[in-house]
C-alpha cells in the first residue's frame, strides 16, 4: 500500500503565475516588427505530468492508452491528440501535457488505470513552461542557439529532443511545419527569454497572445 | 567536435550533451559488513587508469538523462562502442590483444 499525497496543486480559486510572469507578454502583444520572422507565444500554465514506468510491460502501455487514448511514443517521439501531448523523455520516462486545469483529473485517471503497477506520476506543472515559436526564421534562430541538427531531414515534425541550447538545457519540440516549442525549466526561463530576444533581433520578434 | 552515440536515444549527439562518470563495471561488494578495510577501500577509492581501452560510465546529461557505458581508448580518445547498463562490452583489452596477435589492427 502506498501513501502518495495526490492533491490538486492548482485549485481554480488561485491564479497561477507563469515563470515568465515578469516579462509582461500581455503588454508586448502587437508591439513587435510587422512581418516578424519569429512569432512567440507562451503556452503558460498548462498541466505537465511526468510519467514513469516500464515500456516493455503490456499492462503499463495498455493502462496509459486506456487513460489517455494515446500510445506511448518511442525514442525521441511526440504524439498529440488535440491539446494533449505525450512525449518520450527517456527509456522509462514520458512527459504528458494537458490543458490547464485538467492535470489533477488526468493524474487520478492514470493512477486508476495503472493501479498496482510500479509506476510514478508527478505533477511538474509549476516547474516548467512552454514557449511556442512560429515563423520562417525560427529554424535559423535555433541553428544559432543549439548544436543539434534542426534540419527537417534530421528533425521532422513529431520529434522532440532534450539538448544543449544557449549554453543551457531545454527540450525542443517540432510540433508542426515552422512551429517549434521550447520546454523551458522555471529557473532558466528568464535567461532563455533574454536569449530569445537577442537571437531573434535580426529577424524581428513579435509576441502573440 | 566529438559525436557520441547514445544507446537510449539511438542517435549521435554532440559531446557537450554528455558528462563522464568514471569507470564502469564496478560491482559493489555483496556484503559490505564482511569486507576488510582494504577491500572496501579498493571498492570505494581505487580506479584503473589504463593506457588503452577503458570501460567508462557516461551520462547523457542534457538528453535522456540516463547513464550508459562506453569503451574508450585513452590514448586516441576513440570511442569504440556505447552500450546500455547491464550489457557486456564487445571490445575489451583482452580481445584487442588477441586480434593484434593475429595481425588485425583496431
Amino acid at each position: 500500500m502506498t501513501a502518495i499525497n495526490v492533491y490538486n496543486q492548482r485549485p481554480a480559486d488561485i491564479a497561477g503565475q507563469s515563470p515568465l510572469h515578469h516579462a509582461g507578454f500581455e503588454q508586448l502583444i502587437g508591439k513587435g516588427r510587422p512581418n516578424a520572422g519569429v512569432r512567440l507565444r507562451e503556452r503558460k500554465l498548462l498541466g505537465h505530468l511526468t510519467l514513469r514506468g516500464d515500456a516493455k510491460d503490456p499492462a503499463f502501455c495498455g493502462g496509459v492508452h486506456q487513460a489517455l487514448g494515446l500510445e506511448l511514443p518511442v525514442a525521441l517521439g511526440l504524439v498529440a491528440k488535440g491539446e494533449t501531448s505525450l512525449q518520450w523523455m527517456g527509456p522509462d520516462e514520458w512527459l504528458l501535457i494537458v490543458p490547464r486545469g485538467e492535470e489533477y483529473a488526468t493524474e487520478l485517471r492514470l493512477r486508476e488505470a495503472l493501479a498496482g503497477q510500479h509506476i510514478q506520476v508527478v505533477n511538474v506543472s509549476g516547474g516548467q513552461t512552454i514557449l511556442e515559436l512560429k515563423g520562417d526564421k525560427v529554424r535559423d534562430m535555433l541553428m544559432k542557439s543549439t548544436s543539434y541538427d534542426v534540419h527537417p531531414d534530421n528533425f521532422p515534425v513529431g520529434k522532440a529532443v532534450g539538448t544543449v541550447f544557449a549554453k543551457s538545457q531545454l527540450v525542443i519540440r517540432h510540433t508542426a511545419e515552422n512551429t517549434w516549442e521550447l520546454l523551458v525549466r522555471r529557473s532558466f526561463a528568464d535567461y532563455i527569454w533574454l536569449w530569445l530576444q537577442d537571437a531573434c533581433a535580426e529577424y524581428g520578434l513579435a509576441i502573440e497572445a | 567536435m566529438l559525436n557520441i552515440f547514445c544507446p537510449h536515444c539511438g542517435e549521435l549527439r554532440s559531446e557537450e550533451e554528455f558528462s563522464p562518470a568514471g569507470q564502469a563495471h564496478i560491482a559493489r561488494p555483496l556484503n559490505p559488513e564482511a569486507c576488510s578495510d582494504e577491500e572496501w577501500g579498493e571498492y570505494l577509492f581505487f580506479r584503473d587508469s589504463p593506457r588503452g581501452l577503458r570501460h567508462e560510465l557516461w551520462l547523457h546529461a542534457s538528453g535522456c538523462r540516463k547513464y550508459f557505458n562506453a569503451t574508450r581508448h585513452t590514448v586516441s580518445y576513440e570511442i569504440l562502442e556505447t552500450y546500455k547498463i547491464g550489457e557486456q562490452p564487445a571490445f575489451t583489452e583482452a580481445a584487442g590483444k588477441k586480434s593484434a596477435a593475429q595481425g588485425v589492427s583496431a
